[in-house]
């Protein structure tokens, strides 16, 4: 599989997730948001951005509910709750923010 | 539910890279958080150097996974012993090692260590009470 986005294209697992997590930008998360009916927002944007900072320092993506916890430590209370996120990434914040972000399936998501 | 609570050992006797063992295991580890049982980790033999500070792994041509150990506090895995003699038999001490903590919630979220160092013989007793055993 594989999607195109900014005039390249990305190669995907059967999932939908970037095979090669070092082509990521912001392009690619846009044409994915696309393909799932939403429009990226600033706000989820700083999920995004917040996920690529907790790979590059942990080299995985987190479970959701770590996701959870850290953005409630990081970005606020009233952002670290299942149901603020899961307004910004319907599918799960975990796979589909992930995907959007160019990191694998999160690690201990199930 | 107290009693559906088991204990579960994750034993790491291998060197970090050359086999897959190491990341499997910390894989597994990650996952099995989800089921919230009663985790620890043991380090013993060559899987101490799991542990071991400034890995570089570009010569090796391997994913240098080791800053995934820092992400085991998030996961509620906060109980990681490391066997004395086993360092000791391979010139290690603790300052050889990341500092790994975790924030505990019933304390006011305090920074505290995840590492524990426990000689042999109290290793065989903390896996005396263990229900569960991997062992990589």
């Amino acid at each position: 599989m594989a999607i195109e986005a900014n005039g390249k294209t990305f190669e995907t697992d059967e999932e939908g997730y970037l095979t090669n997590l070092g082509e990521w930008e912001p392009a690619v998360a846009d044409v994915m948001a696309k393909e799932d009916d939403l429009e990226l927002t600033d706000e989820h944007w700083e999920i995004i951005n917040f996920l690529r900072e907790y790979y590059e320092e942990y080299q995985i993506a987190p479970a959701v509910r770590v996701l959870t916890k850290a953005v409630g430590k990081r970005l606020g209370k009233e952002k670290g709750n299942s149901k603020y996120l899961y307004s910004l990434f319907p599918y799960g914040p975990g796979k589909q923010a992930c995907r959007f972000a160019g990191l694998p399936k999160p690690t201990g998501c199930i | 539910m107290s009693e559906q609570i088991k204990k579960f050992m994750y034993i790491n006797r291998r060197a970090p890279y050359g086999t897959i063992y190491a990341w499997e295991s910390l894989e597994v580890v990650l996952i099995g958080a989800a089921f919230d049982q009663d985790v620890s980790l043991a380090f013993m033999d060559d899987g101490v150097f799991q542990l071991v500070k400034g890995q570089d792994t570009v010569d090796v041509e391997m994913k240098n996974f080791s800053p995934t150990y820092k992400a085991l506090g998030d996961y509620d895995v906060t109980n990681l012993y490391v066997e004395k003699e086993s360092l000791e038999e391979r010139g290690l001490t603790l300052e050889d090692l990341m500092p790994l903590t975790y924030e505990d919630e019933d304390d006011d979220w305090a920074e505290k260590d995840s590492i524990r160092l426990v000689s042999r013989a109290e290793m065989a007793d903390i896996m005396d009470e263990q229900d569960v055993f991997f062992s990589f």
